[in-house]
């Protein structure tokens, strides 16, 4: 068998990636979850396991990581801060080192009242900054409490970055303190306005951390308004709403808009982070012009 | 001062359910900012719980509450009006409530929820701008407090959900981020926002708190 480069290696060599979100289920039956990741094997470098997203109580990304390991098929997995205390996030990353997981995304997470348990209680003991401090400080072979660990981690970190909020003079000092803490790579929010990109392209170029270009998959012009309206951050311009609303068939025009996106944002930065909200079979088509194979 | 306000009434018949003759005891400091328990919703509570059947003893509105020694001198002073009653209905912040209930057999029952630390912004109006971590940033942080302005409490800088300044939880409020971000743009520092700033420390706030001060 051909030896297959790691996420890591491919980013480190340049190689533009694509990366793909898998929500786990709700519930201990990972079939489907693995299903779909097999599905686009191939075509997905590696495969961000959400955890807990928007604050809805699912298994643990632990778990379906370690399973599309034992598939052959790289995981990113996405930590957040909501739900562990520093006990829990450094027990949680040697786990999952133990389980052959290297790439991590540290998130501070969505907040608990987004979520299916508003009353739950939020931890937020580290930030995404702290964490990832917390990740570097395992990859030296000691804990938070500066205690010696029988094995040290070689985890690649990354974290999370929003290109289009404002003001970005505020947001940027933050992206800069995730990467001297130790973020390797930067995987975006969505973006829709390929011509602000540039911009923080070249602002978090010298932090020297690869850029990962989120981009959503937006299935009809009810979904561009919802997320507008509703998720932080995200803003659909008007004539993407109004180019899908148009559309005979909205799924196509989205695929459509989502492969120009890709197509725009390709030149200033190292791989896209498609999001396909369970659309997951059409990516093969958003990702079609990247010949990096 | 500390924020509190009255439980639905129902619940607070609910705690009473056993006790036909009550004794009140309200707060003259936050409490009667408050409006939940000076002297006026005292005299409002006795209408209710009369209305509704109970034969109120007496009231006292203590010089604040959360003094222990006062609460057992003022509830002494009041004789009969509380030895005859079979419960105590505190209109005062926790605090008080424990004082009542620490100094007295009766069955003490909280007719408050206390909120928060607050400051007042005018009349009737209370914000929460500090949640008595125990190791103030306020220093590093331009004198705006990200533990408590920032519903997740972070330390170094904004999250995601920030956009044009505002909070991703509360779309209505101001970003803390932001608002120390302003602030210091306003005055030409940047050092906050660029500072990495280490965990907070939980063992400064260990839980129950107490302080003696030095003779």
């Amino acid at each position: 068998m051909p030896y297959t480069l790691t996420f890591r290696e491919k980013l480190e060599s340049e190689r533009f990636v694509v990366t793909a979100e898998v929500c786990p289920p709700k519930g201990c039956d990972c079939g489907e979850f693995l299903e779909k990741a097999q599905a686009l094997r191939g075509i997905i470098d590696a495969f961000n396991v959400t955890d807990n997203q928007g604050a809805n109580m699912r298994v643990s990304p632990l778990a379906p990581a370690a399973l599309l390991i034992r598939e052959g098929i790289e995981p990113i997995l996405q930590l957040t801060c909501r739900d562990r205390n520093r006990l829990a996030l450094q027990s949680e990353l040697l786990a999952a080192a133990a389980l052959g997981v290297t790439n991590v995304l540290a998130l501070s997470g969505d907040y608990i009242s987004f979520g299916d348990h508003a009353g739950s209680k939020p931890v937020f003991d580290l930030d995404s900054v702290q964490l990832l401090q917390t990740i570097a400080a395992l990859n030296e072979g000691r804990d938070l409490s500066g205690a010696p660990l029988r094995g040290a981690t070689s985890f690649y970190a990354g974290a999370a970055a929003a290109p289009e909020a404002e003001p970005f003079d505020l947001t940027l000092p933050k992206l800069a303190k995730k990467a001297s803490a130790g973020a390797r790579f930067f995987q975006t929010q969505a973006i829709f306005s390929p011509d602000h990109f540039p911009r923080f392209a070249e602002a978090t170029r010298p932090f020297g951390a690869k850029i990962i270009v989120g981009i959503l998959l937006l299935k009809s012009a009810g979904m561009a308004r919802f997320v507008t309206k509703h998720i932080p951050g995200l803003k659909v311009p008007p004539e993407l709403i109004a180019e899908l609303e148009g559309a005979e068939r909205p799924l196509d025009a989205g695929v459509a808009i989502a492969r120009r996106l890709v197509a725009a944002v390709r030149p200033h930065c190292d791989g896209v982070h498609i999001m396909a909200m369970g659309k997951e079979d059409v990516i093969p088509d958003i990702v079609a012009d990247i010949t990096h194979k | 001062m500390i924020v509190s306000k009255q439980k639905p009434f129902l619940d607070i018949l609910t705690a009473l359910e056993t006790a036909s003759r009550v004794f009140l005891i309200g707060c003259a400091k936050c409490a009667t900012v408050c409006k939940s328990g000076g002297e006026e919703q005292l005299w409002q509570m006795q209408e209710e719980l009369t209305a509704a059947g109970k034969d109120v003893t007496g009231s006292v509105v203590i010089d604040e509450a959360c003094h222990m020694l006062r609460v057992q001198r003022d509830l002494r002073a009041k004789g009969e009006m509380v030895t005859s009653a079979d419960a105590l209905l505190v209109l005062a912040c926790g605090a008080g409530v424990q004082s009542v209930s620490a100094g007295s057999d009766k069955s003490t029952v909280a007719g408050l929820d206390t909120l928060f630390l607050g400051n007042i912004r005018r009349f009737g109006q209370f914000e929460q701008r500090c949640s008595l971590c125990g190791e103030c940033r306020l220093n590093e942080t331009a004198g705006i407090c990200p533990v408590t302005l920032c519903p997740k409490g972070l330390l170094n800088g904004p999250c995601g959900g920030m956009d044009e300044g505002r909070c991703e939880v509360n779309t209505d409020a101001e970003c803390a981020w932001y608002q120390i971000y302003s602030r210091l743009r306003d005055r030409g520092e940047a050092a906050p926002l660029v500072t990495t700033n280490p965990p907070r420390d939980f063992a400064k706030h260990l839980k129950p708190g107490s302080l003696k001060l030095e003779k």
